[in-house]
C-alpha cells in the first residue's frame, strides 16, 4: 500500500479508538445512571435497610461513606501534606532519600485488599478493636497516603522559585517562607489533589471490607456517645456505600438486591463526578483568580 | 526581642521535625505492612508445616477438607497471571493509540475531551466497574456463547477498561517527552505521519512505554472486588476463555473472614497475601530496571 493511504487508515485508526473510548465512558455512565434511576428518592437515600423486605434505604451506609471519607482526610491530608513539604524543601538527594522514595513506590502500588489485610491485623486484631470506622479510615489513609504525598510535593515545588527567594531574601525563616508563601501559593493544585483523592476514598471497598466490616448497627442519634448505636461512634462497624454494592452482589438476600445495587452505584457515579467538576471548575476559578485572564 | 528570636528557632525545628517524622512515618507504615504480612504469612510453613513446593505448584486447594487438607496455590496464581496479561493484552494497544493521538493527532480532541473521560474512568470505583460486568458483560456472555457467563474473559474485559486509563496518561506522558527534533527530522526525510510514529517516536518512548504497561499489570494483579464479582470463582483452572476461574485477590476477599485465626486454612490465605505481596515487589523492580535501562540509554 502507498505509504500516504496507509497513513490515512492509520490516521482514521486512532480516531475511531478515540472516539469508541469516548463512546464507552458515555455507554457505562449512562447504563449506571439508567439501571439506577431514581436512586435520589429521599425514602432510598436516607431510609433503613432492610434485611429481609424491597424497599429498603441506604442511609446508614451514605452517611458511613462520608463519615470514613471526612475521617481520612482529617488523617492523611496533614501526613500527606508533611512529607510533601519534606521530600520538596527539606529532603537531601542521597541513600536515605532512595530509601524514601522506594518505600513510597511500594506503598502506592501495594494492592489495596493487602492494605485491607494489614488493617485487619493491626487495627481489628491487634488494637482489639474489632471492625470499627476508624480502622476503616486509618486503611484507607495509608492506602492515600503515596498518592496525597505525591500531590504535595509536586505542587510545592511548582511554586516560583522567585517567592521564596524573595520572601528569604528578606530575612523569613524556612519555615516561615513555606507556610507564609509556598502552601498559600501551592493551595488550589493542593485542594485539586484532595479533592480528586476524596473521589478515590469515597469508592473504596476493598481495603474497608476486613477493617469497617460487612454491617452496620442500627443508627439513633439519640443513642449514647460510646455506644455502637451512635452515628458519630468511631468505634462501631461501619459498612459503606461501596461495600454494600459488593456485599448486595454476593450474598444479597432481599428481593430486591439487584434494584438496591444498581441505584447505589448511581449515587457512587454521581458523587464521582461531582468531586470531578468541582475540582475541575475550582482549579478554574482559582487560576482565573490568580492569572486575571478570562 | 530575644524571646521573639528563639520562638522562630522553635517554630523552625519543630517544623522541620515534623515534617521529617511524617517522611519517616511513610517509611514505617511500608516496613510494618511487609513486616505483619509476611509473619502472618509464613506461618503455614512454620506452624502448620505445609511445605512450601505443595503451596506453590500444587493445584490442589481444599483446605476445609477434614481428613487431608490440601493447600496448593497454583490456581490463584495462575488465575491471576491469565485475566492481569489479557487485560494488559487488550487494554495497551488501545491505550498507548490514545497516548499517541492525543499528542500527535488531535492534542485539542485529546485535551478537551479525551483527558476528562480518562480521569472519570480511573474515578469509577472498582464496585461499580464489577457491578456493571455482572449485571451487562455476564449476560451477554451467557446469551452469546451459553455456559454461565462468569468467565475469564469477563474478568479480562472489566480490568482492562479499569487499567486503560492508567497505561494511556502515563504512556502519554512517555510519547509527549520525546523531543520534538525527532517528529521533525522525519517529516524532513520525508515520511508520512504513520511513519513518523511507527518508526520514530514510539520506538523512542519505548522504555516509558513499558513503565506504563506493567504499571498496569501491577494494577490489574492486585485490583480484587471486580474481578472477584464477574469470574465466577470456581477453584479450577479454565479449560478457555469462556470458563470461570478464580484469582488470589478474589479467594481473599471471600475467604478470609469466613476462617478462624490460627487454623492451617487461615495461614494458608496468609501466606497467599504474602504471594501478593512480593509479585507487586517483583513489579517494582522490573520497572525499577527498565528505568535504569532506559537511563543508560539516554
Amino acid at each position: 500500500m502507498n505509504a500516504r493511504t496507509m497513513n490515512k487508515v492509520w490516521t482514521g485508526i486512532f480516531y475511531l479508538i478515540a472516539s469508541l473510548v469516548v463512546i464507552l465512558l458515555l455507554f457505562l455512565v449512562s447504563e449506571i445512571i439508567s439501571k439506577g434511576w431514581g436512586f435520589w428518592d429521599i425514602n432510598f437515600l436516607f431510609g433503613n435497610p432492610s434485611n429481609t423486605q424491597a424497599g429498603g434505604g441506604i442511609g446508614p451506609q451514605l452517611f458511613n461513606s462520608f463519615y470514613i471519607l471526612v475521617l481520612t482526610l482529617i488523617i492523611s491530608v496533614p501526613l500527606g501534606l508533611g512529607a510533601g513539604i519534606y521530600l520538596a524543601e527539606y529532603a537531601k538527594p542521597g541513600r536515605f532519600l532512595g530509601f524514601l522514595r522506594l518505600c513510597i513506590e511500594t506503598l502506592a502500588s501495594l494492592p489495596s485488599i493487602v492494605v485491607g489485610l494489614f488493617g485487619l491485623l493491626v487495627f481489628v486484631t491487634m488494637t482489639g478493636w474489632g471492625y470499627t470506622l476508624i480502622g476503616g479510615a486509618l486503611a484507607i489513609s495509608i492506602l492515600n497516603l503515596p498518592s496525597l504525598t505525591r500531590v504535595c510535593e509536586t505542587a510545592l515545588l511548582n511554586v516560583p522559585k522567585n517567592s521564596k527567594e524573595g520572601s528569604l531574601g528578606l530575612g523569613a525563616t524556612k519555615w516561615q517562607t513555606i507556610v507564609k508563601i509556598s502552601i498559600p501559593t501551592a493551595i488550589p493544585q493542593l485542594i485539586t489533589g484532595i479533592i480528586l483523592a476524596a473521589g478515590r476514598i469515597f469508592g473504596e471497598a476493598a481495603a474497608l471490607i476486613y477493617t469497617a466490616g460487612l454491617t452496620t448497627p442500627f443508627l439513633s442519634t439519640q443513642a449514647p456517645m460510646n455506644t455502637p448505636m451512635n452515628p458519630f461512634n468511631i468505634f462501631r462497624p461501619a459498612e459503606t456505600l461501596a461495600v454494600h454494592i459488593w456485599k448486595l452482589n454476593s450474598e444479597g438476600i432481599v428481593p430486591d438486591a439487584q434494584a438496591i445495587a444498581a441505584k447505589s452505584a448511581a449515587v457512587l457515579i454521581v458523587m464521582v463526578l461531582v468531586f470531578n467538576l468541582v475540582a475541575r471548575l475550582f482549579a478554574k476559578f482559582i487560576h482565573r483568580r490568580f492569572t486575571g485572564t478570562k | 526581642m530575644k524571646f521573639k528570636n528563639r520562638n522562630f528557632f522553635l517554630t523552625e525545628y519543630l517544623g522541620r521535625t515534623l515534617v521529617t517524622l511524617c517522611g519517616l512515618l511513610m517509611i514505617g507504615i511500608t516496613i510494618s505492612i511487609i513486616g505483619f504480612i509476611m509473619s502472618k504469612g509464613i506461618q503455614s510453613f512454620t506452624q502448620s508445616h505445609i511445605s512450601l513446593s505443595d503451596m506453590l505448584f500444587s493445584k490442589n486447594w481444599n483446605p476445609s477438607d477434614a481428613t487431608n487438607p490440601t493447600y496448593g496455590s497454583l490456581i490463584f496464581i495462575v488465575g491471576s497471571i491469565l485475566v492481569s496479561v489479557g487485560a494488559v493484552i487488550i487494554a495497551a494497544p488501545i491505550a498507548i493509540s490514545l497516548a499517541v493521538f492525543m499528542n500527535y493527532i488531535s492534542p485539542k480532541f485529546g485535551e478537551k475531551i479525551l483527558i476528562p473521560v480518562l480521569e472519570i474512568l480511573v474515578g469509577i470505583p472498582s464496585v461499580v466497574y464489577g457491578l456493571l460486568g455482572a449485571t451487562i458483560l455476564v449476560p451477554l456472555i451467557r446469551n452469546t456463547f451459553g455456559r454461565v457467563g462468569f468467565s475469564l474473559i469477563a474478568g479480562i474485559i472489566v480490568l482492562s477498561v479499569m487499567i486503560l486509563p492508567t497505561i494511556a496518561s502515563i504512556a502519554s506522558d512517555a510519547v509527549r517527552a520525546v523531543p520534538k527534533d525527532y517528529l521533525e527530522a522525519s517529516y524532513g526525510l520525508g515520511s508520512t505521519r504513520w511513519q513518523a510514529i511507527k518508526l520514530a517516536i514510539v520506538p523512542a518512548a519505548k522504555a516509558n512505554i513499558l513503565t506504563a504497561i506493567v504499571l498496569g499489570l501491577a494494577r490489574a494483579f492486585g485490583e480484587a472486588l471486580a474481578v472477584q464479582m464477574v469470574i465466577g470463582n470456581t477453584i479450577k483452572f479454565p479449560n478457555g476463555i469462556f470458563d470461570p476461574t478464580v484469582t488470589l485477590t478474589g479467594i481473599l476477599a471471600m475467604d478470609m473472614s469466613n476462617t478462624i485465626n490460627g487454623t492451617a486454612w487461615n495461614n494458608a490465605l496468609w501466606t497467599l497475601a504474602m504471594i501478593l505481596l512480593f509479585i507487586s515487589f517483583f513489579f517494582i523492580l522490573i520497572i525499577r530496571l527498565i528505568g535504569r535501562k532506559g537511563g543508560k540509554q539516554a
